[in-house]
């Protein structure tokens, strides 16, 4: 083919663009990957008895305000618990140590992040540090047992269900 | 005259022959194109392959440059059997062989120039510089040297088949096949054709083919010619023994006569019939 | 030039001759790619024709794909009060689906159209045969350079559509919708991992290769014609947006 110098500088910028794409793509989205700049920071852990499908890259907020990320959700076999850990940016320096971190969803069928509600104490959270205070995750499916499992044992009080059913309304209403 | 020139002793009298159909018989699905065609070119020589429309010339020239293969006979081109070259032998076979095609076929991407260097940027590693050199001496040859920067897109029907035959030329082939040079030509760009086909022949010694139609230009260039019809050759000879020849086929090719062997109705059932038949058709 | 007699003579028997036959046509293409990387400079020709001269197409229907997964994804997570997903929605939908396959239906119309009647021309006017008659291997110099010029630019022009869609969904849901901005980006991307990158990036090099394939196969196998390139051309439009789909559901099974 005819050299064709515009045609040349064109399919150079296509390639460029895509291979820009590619790359923003492959780097920017993912958070456990190949993200830049979130090495940054310190580490903290802590224990759940359940973390429910909380996973690496969920984010750890505080009052709303995302502080962290996930990086990692491990298990103890010792004591049965799973042990989340977190690097929080480096900017977020005085958490107090004696905060407590939940396990909490986003919207109804959002992905789970940690919450972390701050304690009083003076001394911060700093790396290598772990939150004592924790609360797990509310499984779905364990509450909608719960519930019927109430439910249930209820009716075998010996009352129809009307009552049983009039009882749960009237527990409700007293909540 | 009447029998065609091609016996075995004929053959082996003739020393020098480049392309050999012996014997061919060749079929498209149900359609048997060719029942025994026997043709010789030989070298040096301007050989015309003459007939009426439909008669699968173009079929003969796949069969000869190894496109195609027979069902029966024997293809043989520079002593080699084509039918039985694998493909890097054919297409060795094919570099000594150029071909011009009925519409010129140049590569609507490429420049004149860049057409015409095309087989040697592909067969060769000749400098630059030379192949320069060739390519503006091959186009001069045929009297566009001047539109060596042209696209195909902007050349005429007479110009895109010069600048076709300067591509067939330029690796120096021993044998030029032209498929239908003179289709579609005013009578200067015929006479253009003419010319350089007869100066290629005379001026280079390439043994050349010319598939056509055109009896007059035929007349005027060709030593041998072969006349096919219904699948076979019905006559061969020079142009005047040709035309000197009293059968019925050859007269009607060669005058140009509607009706004869070759007839002017189209199959048909009986015409009175079908009239006044109240039948669909 | 006949077959025998074959056992079973149908449109079964047909169909798997075609199938080994574009098998057959695949390898021997597959073969001449080496040769023809030797010539970059009409490979390079070729990724412009199939990428370059896509962009606009590719990026338009980028974004408006982008602003309607904005709008539906909105209004489907609205009703569950997880609004702040959309990011994840909109990243998913395009990496995993909607890039691939929406940008390969898109480059089979417009690239592979365009190869199948470049192709078919050439064909239909001798310039194939001229080549083989030159001792050239068109698959060399013609089918090859434009079967790997689409197999590399496919890929990069379905990047860049999920790229332009991912901001045409920002554009809806931030701008339009009252997503947060943060909330947007850093929930995608936690739910985001490699393997879904990976997974878009993969099914695009597939695609590329099937359009690609189908493009050239018809224009090479059309029959001379100026009909016959005209129908080659809607078969490769036609065959390429089947395979697509077939190939899509086997991917994402596999990736599942």
């Amino acid at each position: 083919m005819r050299p064709n110098r515009a045609l040349e500088i064109g399919t150079g910028l296509f390639v460029l663009l895509g291979f820009a794409a590619l790359f923003f793509l492959t780097t920017q989205l993912p958070g456990s990957g190949l993200s830049l700049g979130t090495e940054s920071g310190f580490r903290v852990t802590a224990k759940f008895d359940n973390v429910g499908d909380l996973k690496g890259g969920s984010p750890v907020s505080m009052a709303g305000v995302t502080v962290g990320r996930v990086e990692s959700v491990g298990f103890d076999p010792n004591d049965f618990r799973a042990i989340v850990t977190m690097r929080i940016a480096p900017e977020y320096d005085r958490i107090p140590v004696d905060s407590d971190a939940s396990i909490q969803t986003q919207g109804l069928l959002g992905g789970k992040y940690v919450g972390l509600g701050p304690g009083g104490s003076e001394t911060y959270l700093k790396e290598g540090g772990q939150i004592e205070f924790t609360q797990s995750a509310i499984v779905l499916e364990t509450l909608v047992n719960k519930f019927f499992a109430n439910f249930s044992s209820r009716g075998s009080d010996g009352g129809d269900s009307d009552k049983a059913s009039s009882d749960v309304a009237a527990k409700e209403d007293a909540k | 005259m009447s029998s065609p020139i091609v016996n075995d002793a004929a053959r082996t009298a003739l020393a020098d022959v480049v392309v050999d159909v012996r014997n061919v018989h060749y079929a498209f699905g149900r359609r048997a194109i060719f029942s025994g065609l026997d043709i010789v070119a030989r070298r040096g020589r301007i050989t015309a392959f003459m007939g009426p429309s439909g008669t699968g010339k173009t079929t003969l020239l796949r069969l000869i440059t190894g496109q195609i293969a027979p069902t029966e006979g024997s293809i043989t081109v520079f002593g080699q059997d084509v039918t039985s070259l694998r493909q890097r032998e054919l297409f060795g076979l094919r570099r000594r062989m150029g071909m011009l095609f009925q519409n010129g076929a140049l590569l609507t991407d490429l420049s004149v120039f860049e057409n015409v260097a095309f087989p040697l940027r592909e067969h060769t590693r000749l400098p630059e510089s030379l192949i320069r050199q060739l390519v503006l001496t091959k186009l001069h040859a045929v009297g566009l040297r001047g539109a060596a920067n042209l696209m195909p897109a902007e050349l005429s029907g007479g110009m895109s088949r010069r600048v076709a035959l300067a591509r067939a030329i330029v690796m120096d082939p021993e044998v030029l096949i032209y498929d239908e040079p003179f289709v579609g030509l005013d009578p200067i760009s015929m006479g253009v054709i003419v010319r350089l086909i007869r100066q290629m022949n005379e001026a280079l010694g390439i043994t050349s083919i010319v598939v056509s139609h055109d009896v007059e230009e035929l007349a005027a260039i060709a030593h041998e010619s072969f006349l096919l019809s219904q699948g076979k050759v019905v006559a061969s000879g020079t142009p005047a023994q040709l035309r000197a020849s009293n059968l019925e086929v050859v007269r009607q090719f060669m005058e140009g006569i509607a009706d004869g062997p070759v007839p002017f109705h189209y199959p048909a059932p009986d015409y009175f019939d079908q009239l006044l038949s109240r039948g669909p058709r | 030039m006949s077959a025998a007699a074959p056992v079973v003579d149908g449109p079964l028997v047909a169909m798997l001759r075609r199938v080994g036959a574009v098998g057959v046509f695949f390898i021997r293409v597959l073969a001449q790619c080496l040769p023809a990387l030797a010539r970059p400079r009409l490979v390079v020709h070729q990724i412009y024709n199939s990428g370059a001269r896509s962009l606009i197409i590719i990026m338009l229907c980028g974004l408006f794909v982008g602003m309607v997964l904005g709008l539906q994804g909105h209004d489907l997570l609205a009703r569950f009060g997880s609004e702040d997903a959309l990011g994840v929605a909109a990243a998913l939908g395009l990496l995993k689906e909607l890039g691939p396959v929406v940008g390969s239906l898109l480059f089979a119309g417009r690239a592979g159209t365009a190869l199948t009647s470049e192709i078919g021309l050439m064909k239909a006017t001798d310039q194939l045969t001229a080549m083989q008659m030159m001792a050239v291997d068109p698959l060399r110099v013609v089918v090859a350079p434009r079967f790997l010029g689409g197999l590399i630019a496919l890929p990069l022009l379905v990047a860049i559509f999920n790229v332009v869609g991912l901001f045409g969904a920002q554009l809806i849901g931030v701008q339009v919708m009252g997503v947060d901005t943060g909330a947007f980006w850093s929930q995608m991307q936690a739910a985001v991992e490699l393997d879904d990158v990976a997974e878009g990036i993969i099914k695009s090099l597939v695609f590329g290769a099937a359009c690609s394939l189908v493009a050239v196969y018809e224009g090479y196998h059309a029959a001379a014609t100026a009909e016959g390139v005209g129908l080659a051309t809607t078969r490769t439009v036609v065959n390429s947006s089947v395979l697509i789909l077939v190939l899509d559901y086997m991917l994402t099974a596999a990736f599942l």
